[in-house]
This record gives C-alpha cells, sequence and structure tokens, in this order.
C-alpha cells in the first residue's frame, strides 16, 4: 500500500532460480566475494546452470569487472563465465532490479520506480532471528539527476508511513552500491535506535555495461519483513511468525493491521 | 563485516584523547564504522572455553573494543590503520605520503626469482622490506593479527594470497620463488623441533585445528611451491607455512615480507596493506624498501607500488551525487579528511575538476562514485538536505492474488505462510509421489534435509502446518496462496515459478463437500460458469487418479480446457506419514490461468 500510495511499479519477482549472472556479477560483485561461496548461497543441482545469457552484455559486464572502464579501476581478476552461469536460489530481489534495469536500458529512458516484496534465501544456520528464507522488501528510483538528499527525501516519507519518523544514515560498505547508507530509526518503545534497512546509490560501473545514461542514477533500498514485524509485535522467535509451526490461534487472535493509516 | 578487536585505551591514547562509550560510538557512525561489542580478554577466553564467572583462568581485564569495518577497507584492519583514518578524519593528521627508500639502487636491491614451474600452482609473488622497524609487544601483536585478518577477508582463506613474513637478517637473497615435487623439499617448519619433507608435513598437518584447512589448496598439486634464500634455506611453503628458520620475533629489525597469490591484484593490496600500516614503526617513517622480482619471462617488476592513483573526478559530479552544493575548497578539506588529496584544475568550460591521489590504502575507491560518497561521509550523511523526487501500478499477478485470499478468508479459512524449501521426502514420498527427475529443482549444498529441494507443490507446507496444530479446535481450515518452483527448459535459467492456492479442511468427517464448494466459490467469484465436460468456455472437473488423495474421492479442476488442480480426500497413508490423526481434503490448483 504504501510504495503504491508513494507511485511505485512492482517488478515481477515470481522467479526463485537465478543465474549467479543476474544475483551477482551484473551488480559488480566480484566472483571471489564471500556472499557467493557455498556457506552464504544455495546453488542448485538441477538445473544446475543457466542457458542463456545476453551476450554482449555479459562482454560488457566482464570486461568492467576485470579491467574497469567507465572511469572505473575494475576488480583486476580474470572473470570466469562458469561462475556466471552457476544457477542458485536468488539471494535478494536486487536480482530481480538487475534485470529490470537492464530492460530498461533497452528502451530510451523513462524515469521509473519500481519495488517488490517477495522471498530471498540464504544458506544460513537456522536459530530463532534466521532462517534459510525470509522476505525481502525493496525500492527503487530510477531518474536523471537523483542523490543522496533524494534518497534521505523518499526513506523518510516511506518510514514515516510505517510510524517511523526519526531516521539517521550511517555510511556503510555494499558491493554494488556507492554512496551506501544504513538506515537506523529511532524506536520509541525500545527507546534506542535500531537498524531497519539498507540503502544506496546503485554504483555506475552496475548501470553503465547495462547502457543507461550517463547522468542517471538510482536510488534504492531493502530491508527486511521479518525483521521489523518481529519488533513491531514483540514476537522473538520468527518461527512464531512465519512456516508450519506457527500456532494458527496466534494468527486468528492477531489485530488487524492499521499501517499507513 | 570483518571485526578487529582493539585494546580501548590503547585506542584512545592513540587518538590522543578518552572518549565515553556513547563519545566513541557516535564518531564510529559517522565515519561509517560499529563498535559492535565492549568485552575483556578475560571475558572472550571464558567465552571460548564455556567457564562461569568465578572460574580462575588467565588473560587480563584490559576493555577491548570489537568494531565492525566495512570489508573493503583492509586498511582499516589493525589498530595502526583505524587509528591513522580515525586521526586524519578528525583532522590531527594530514595524510602520510607513502615512499620507495630511494637510498637504495637498483644494483643493491633484493631479489627475487621466479621459477616458471610456479605458474602451474600459484604464479605471483611481490614482495617488500620494512627496514629498521622497532616492534614492542602490542606493534608484534598487531602485524600478526593483521596477517590473520588479511588471509581471512581478501585473502579469502589464503587461496587467493598468502602472506610470508621473515627476519631477514637470518637469510641472504638473492631468493628464489620455485615449485617442487613435496619430496624434494624438506625445511624445519615454524613452531617445530624437527625437519619434514614437504609431503609428510602435509600429513602432518592434517591433525593440525588451524592448518588443515588450508592443505587443500596445494594438496592434490604435483608441485608445491616454495621460497628459498640464495643457500637454499626456505623461508616458506606458501600458502601453508613459514619456515623456522626466519621466523621473525620482537627483537627483529629488517622484516622481508612476501606475498604468494592467484591473484596479482589482490596481492599487490595485501603488499600495500602490510607495508603501509607497519612503515610507521621504521626508522625512516613511512619509507619502504623494494624488491625486484623478476619472472622467467625475463621481466622484471619493482614491487610494491606506493604511487598514489590519480582520478579525475568533477566538482558537480560530487555535488551531484551527494545532493549538495559546496564550493572547490570545502570539498578538498573534506576529501582530505578521508586521506584523499585533491588537486583543483579549471577546464576551459570553466568546470572544476580535481586530480584525486587515491593513497595506496585506500585500494576500495574505483571509481568517481566513491569519490562523493567520501566527500558526503566528511560532510556528515546526516546533514545533507533532503529532498523529494519530482504513477499507481501493482503486479496484477499480486494484485489479483490478494483478491482470491480475501474471497478465500471471507469462506472462514485461516491464511498460512509457509516455508518454500523442504526435504526431499516431504515433497515426494511422504505425499505418495514419485521424483520423475523433470519436476523439481534441487539444492546442490543444502545445510540441512530441511532445505534439500524448491517445493513443487503447496501440500506440503499446509500438511506440515495442520499436523503441528493438532491441539487446535476442529475444524481446521487453512490456505495458502504462494508460489511454487518447477523445472522449465523453456526458461534461461532452466526453472519457473507458478502462482498456486492451496486450501485444506482438518476435522471429524473428512470435509470433502467443503473443498468442492470452495474449488465452486472460486469459480463464482472468477466469473466461471461450470459447464459440462468438454466444453472450453467453463470449468469442470473429472475424476482423477493422483497418489496423494484417495481413490475414488478424488477430481482434477478442469478450467477452459486445461487441467488447472486436483483437489479430494488425502489418502490415509500420507496422513499418517504427515503424523495426522484426522481425515483432511486438500485442493491445490494454479491460479495464474484466472489472470
Amino acid at each position: 500500500m504504501i510504495f503504491l500510495q508513494m507511485g511505485f511499479e512492482e517488478m515481477p519477482t515470481n522467479n526463485y532460480v537465478e543465474s549467479s549472472f543476474w544475483n551477482f556479477d551484473a551488480l559488480f560483485q566480484p566472483q571471489q566475494h564471500p556472499a557467493r561461496d557455498s556457506h552464504d548461497t544455495f546453488f542448485l543441482r538441477d538445473p544446475s546452470t543457466t542457458k542463456t545469457l545476453p551476450e554482449d552484455y555479459v562482454e560488457r559486464v566482464k570486461q568492467i569487472h576485470e579491467s574497469g572502464g567507465h572511469g572505473s579501476r575494475g576488480y583486476g581478476y580474470d572473470w570466469k563465465r562458469e561462475e556466471a552461469n552457476k544457477n542458485l536460489l536468488r539471494t535478494h530481489t536486487t536480482a530481480v532490479s538487475s534485470r529490470m534495469l537492464y530492460a530498461l536500458a533497452k528502451k530510451p529512458f523513462e524515469a521509473k520506480r519500481y519495488y517488490s516484496i517477495d522471498r530471498v534465501f540464504r544458506n544460513e544456520a537456522v536459530d530463532r532471528t534466521h532462517l534459510a528464507e525470509f522476505h525481502q522488501i525493496e525500492g527503487l528510483i530510477c531518474d536523471r539527476g537523483l542523490s543522496l538528499g533524494d534518497l534521505q527525501g523518499v526513506l523518510h516519507d516511506f518510514f514515516s508511513r510505517l510510524g517511523m519518523s526519526k531516521l539517521r544514515f550511517k555510511p556503510a560498505y555494499n558491493p554494488y552500491t556507492e554512496p551506501s547508507m544504513e538506515i537506523f530509526g529511532y524506536h520509541e518503545g525500545l527507546k534506542k535506535w535500531v537498524e531497519v534497512g539498507n540503502s544506496g546509490m546503485f554504483r555506475p560501473e552496475m548501470l553503465l555495461p547495462m547502457g543507461l545514461p550517463e547522468d542517471v542514477t538510482v536510488i534504492a533500498w531493502g530491508l527486511s519483513l521479518e525483521r521489523p514485524t518481529m519488533i513491531l509485535y514483540g514476537i522473538d522467535n520468527i518461527r512464531d511468525l512465519f512456516g508450519h509451526k506457527v500456532d494458527l490461534s496466534l494468527i486468528k487472535s492477531n489485530p488487524i493491521c492499521r499501517i499507513g493509516l | 563485516m570483518p571485526t578487529v578487536s582493539v585494546g580501548r585505551d590503547l585506542l584512545f591514547q592513540a587518538l590522543g584523547r578518552t572518549y565515553t562509550q556513547d563519545e566513541f560510538d557516535e564518531l564510529c557512525f559517522e565515519f561509517g564504522i560499529e563498535l559492535d561489542d565492549v568485552t575483556t580478554e578475560k571475558a572472550i577466553i571464558r567465552k571460548e572455553k564455556h567457564l562461569k564467572e568465578e572460574d580462575e583462568i588467565g588473560g587480563n581485564e584490559e576493555i577491548i573494543y570489537k568494531i565492525d569495518v566495512p570489508a573493503n577497507r583492509y586498511d582499516l584492519l589493525c589498530l595502526e590503520g583505524l587509528v591513522q583514518a580515525l586521526r586524519i578524519f578528525l583532522g590531527i593528521d594530514s595524510v602520510p605520503k607513502y615512499k620507495l627508500a630511494d637510498d637504495v639502487g637498483k644494483e643493491s636491491m633484493l631479489k627475487m626469482h621466479v621459477k616458471p614451474e610456479t605458474s602451474v600452482i600459484r604464479p605471483f609473488v611481490v614482495c617488500a622490506v620494512l627496514r629498521g622497524i622497532e616492534f614492542n609487544e602490542a606493534r608484534y601483536n598487531s602485524f600478526i593479527d593483521l596477517q590473520d585478518k588479511l588471509h581471512q577477508n581478501i585473502c579469502r582463506r589464503r587461496t587467493l594470497v598468502a602472506i610470508g613474513t621473515h627476519d631477514l637478517d637470518t637469510i641472504d637473497g638473492p631468493f628464489t620463488y620455485e615449485a617442487l615435487p613435496p619430496s624434494e623439499i624438506e625445511f624445519k617448519p615454524l613452531k617445530q623441533v624437527e625437519t619434514f619433507k614437504a609431503d609428510k608435513l602435509m600429513e602432518f598437518y592434517k591433525s593440525d585445528l588451524k592448518l588443515k584447512k588450508y592443505l587443500h589448496i596445494i594438496e592434490d598439486s604435483p608441485v608445491y611451491p616454495v621460497i628459498y634464500d640464495r643457500n637454499r634455506t626456505v623461508l616458506s611453503l606458501p600458502p601453508i607455512i613459514n619456515g623456522a628458520h626466519s621466523a621473525i620475533s620482537l627483537k627483529t629489525k629488517n622484516v622481508f615480507i612476501e606475498c604468494t597469490a592467484t591473484d596479482l591484484t589482490k596481492a599487490k593490496i595485501v603488499l600495500n596493506t602490510m607495508v603501509t600500516m607497519f612503515s610507521g614503526y621504521c626508522k625512516q617513517k613511512f619509507k619502504v624498501e623494494p624488491v625486484e622480482v623478476t619472472y622467467p619471462d625475463g621481466k622484471s617488476y619493482i614491487c610494491p607500488e606506493l604511487s598514489p592513483y590519480d582520478m579525475k573526478v568533477s566538482l558537480s559530479y560530487i555535488n551531484r551525487i551527494a545532493g549538495i552544493s559546496l564550493e572547490a575548497n570545502k570539498v578538498a578539506g573534506l576529501l582530505n579528511k578521508m586521506q584523499l588529496h585533491a588537486e583543483q584544475s579549471v577546464s576551459e568550460d570553466n568546470e572544476c575538476t580535481f586530480i584525486v591521489s587515491v593513497p595506496p590504502t585506500r585500494s576500495d575507491v574505483l571509481h568517481a562514485c566513491d569519490v562523493a560518497e567520501d566527500v558526503a561521509i566528511a560532510y556528515g550523511f546526516n546533514k545533507i538536505p533532503k529532498r523529494m523526487p519530482a504513477s499507481l501500478k501493482p503486479l496484477p499477478l499480486n494484485q489479483f492474488s490478494d483478491l482470491i485470499r480475501t474471497e478465500i478468508a471471507l469462506c472462514g479459512y485461516t491464511e498460512v505462510l509457509t516455508w518454500i524449501l523442504c526435504s526431499y521426502k516431504e515433497n515426494f514420498a511422504m505425499l505418495n509421489r514419485k521424483d520423475d527427475k523433470s519436476t523439481a529443482v534441487v539444492i546442490g549444498n543444502p545445510r540441512s534435509a530441511d532445505f534439500e529441494v524448491v517445493r513443487s507443490s503447496l501440500m506440503a507446507g499446509i500438511l506440515k502446518t495442520a499436523a503441528h496444530n493438532k491441539d487446535h479446535p476442529k475444524p481446521i481450515k487453512i490456505f495458502e496462496v504462494g508460489d511454487v518452483t518447477v523445472l522449465d527448459e523453456l526458461k534461461d535459467v532452466g526453472a519457473t515459478n507458478h502462482r498456486q492456492l492451496a486450501a485444506l479442511y482438518c476435522g471429524a468427517t473428512s470435509g470433502f463437500e467443503l473443498i468442492h464448494g470452495l474449488v465452486d466459490r472460486i469459480m463464482e467469484v472468477t466469473g466461471t460458469p461450470f459447464v459440462s465436460a468438454g466444453d472450453n468456455t467453463g470449468y469442470y472437473i473429472e475424476r482423477s487418479d493422483e497418489p496423494e488423495f484417495l481413490s475414488g474421492r478424488q477430481a482434477s479442476i478442469i478450467y477452459k480446457g486445461k487441467r488447472i488442480g486436483t483437489f479430494g480426500i488425502v489418502h490415509p497413508q500420507v496422513l499418517e506419514n504427515f503424523d495426522i490423526s484426522d481425515p483432511c481434503s486438500v485442493v491445490e490448483l494454479n491460479i495464474e490461468s484466472f489472470l
């Protein structure tokens, strides 16, 4: 609802199986990055590899990783096609964003606001606050001349609609955004600042090989659905919220959600 | 995110003032690092050994700060780098100028010769010398810790780069970097008293908790990488262990550093990090003695490469990305706080441009956008004026799913949200189904049996939910609308999602007629008329024979000539498999066809 009130268009995220290329390489995430290790990501035995990738674009991505370009130094390593071909269960919905932006770049430029809320997968140890799957909320705005000020403005608007009006931002590192900001919101109940999401501007090394115009910037942010929900409802075990072990009586007796009213 | 542990008092002493924890937290927040935990050496040892408060243990009570640093800032992985970055950020120090020692002529420069055989196992090496270094216990420990931190992070557990440090006064150049059959390498490794042949040593380390995880990097190679000095003294067997002969100690004055690698770019970053962080303790501050590395093709290189990388960045770009409008002088000042030196120049079209010098400590700066971020950090993220950039469109499939959800909830069913990953057994055998190998997406590296396949139907999840809610008053009426994934030759990745609806009734009777009624209701609200078999304008049902349902008590749903799902009484064997003692009826159908 909130995204709709803010005029966003939903991205088609109904594809859990993704190739490493769209999940990582297209986002300028180097092939030796720890997130690409088997103990962070679910790789697939069947279907183990992707069949097709857009070859000319793959070539541009390879180049930017290996030797840079568009004003970048690149990472200076041998980029391997086999790594990019490996299929996986997407680790973030940003994999879909990269497909959407690539599709956008093929047409005459038009400003866009996209969002998605869907499932992502991490091969992590499961405990009270972590599951191997969770939901990611993602929003992005693609337009000419956007700045960090715009990103902060949009985040203030978005989070105040969720009932969180005090925000502050911490410099952070993401392989595919620069500048990057972690978002902290002041929790009136807990009387402290809690991390509520991550955000940034997609790196030129991601956007320019796609063919987007030079002056186009993309501001984006993401957060998990479960974490804020757990804080909101005071739930301390994620399995009480989601999965087959939930108590049906709890679902039936839960008050209606009034967020955004 | 890597975590660095530093002694609080040592840190404050180096920063030149003390901070309250809140003040230090605030400084970290502004700079983009995070004070993750405050502890003591004692508490850490207790935690490791699972000891209680009162147990007597070694270690001291000095307060330790555990600080999370960004994964691409290798220069922040030790106290020296953290202090330097923060002091410059606070405007106390200026950016050091790292230089190669110029009093070493090409003739007298130390040399490393690379043999051709290394190309098959670990082809690159870079070296440097820290001359006249002064260690004390804290510095020495930091020197060792930094190597470990680099090994775990950028070196990817020594696969990409391995660092060896040696007491230069115990060895004689020129050095050679070779690759030899394991049986031909013999030396006394660090911390051992005996000499080993390399093949025996690998066997020996199989029981070494720390080293065994690196053995795989070279174990199966016919030749192992090894570094010798002119007297055939082994310096190291990278990436496993150094030789005992050249081990460094608190007394070491001259340190020889070699980094062997499969990734040359990263080797250079690692070497630069080592020498820049510790050249501050050398007799000639920030000076590093170079080494000449010669490859088999005769090409030779002087390393380390400490000269700054120059980047052209326009003032307007910085202001545009950061969303601020600052003057050139102010921007240059902010860049200095982030260790970047900026030289202004004005081009013909009156556009102000900076030549930004990126020092060897800042290998994370790849593009002008990194420079713009640094300006924004130094300016203060939270001081940037907020703006709102100058349309309503949900995805039809999701909007439709929500409409269907509301309708089913109105029929008295409770919505559940179950996991997409499940065990192989749950997806097939427990549902009496056989795997035809052309349906389900199979995970290659599951951590446990709970995550072996991606569900190809919603039924297992909904049955598990019923099973876990035995105590809930009957009847149980639940439903889920969500995606399943099946193999699909037509997709680039070879698999595709389908939006499914599943509903379950569980009570004293099977509730078959209620589930049938729900199917009719779904058809009603989607405006689908009931038609006779074979008519493609509406829906009808026909006898089906699915193994998860009771024979004769199940039907396929045919929508506009296409089979979109099945409903029926769940087979008693399936109920038993899921440990459900009451009869159940289930419908599962694809809702994409309704769009």
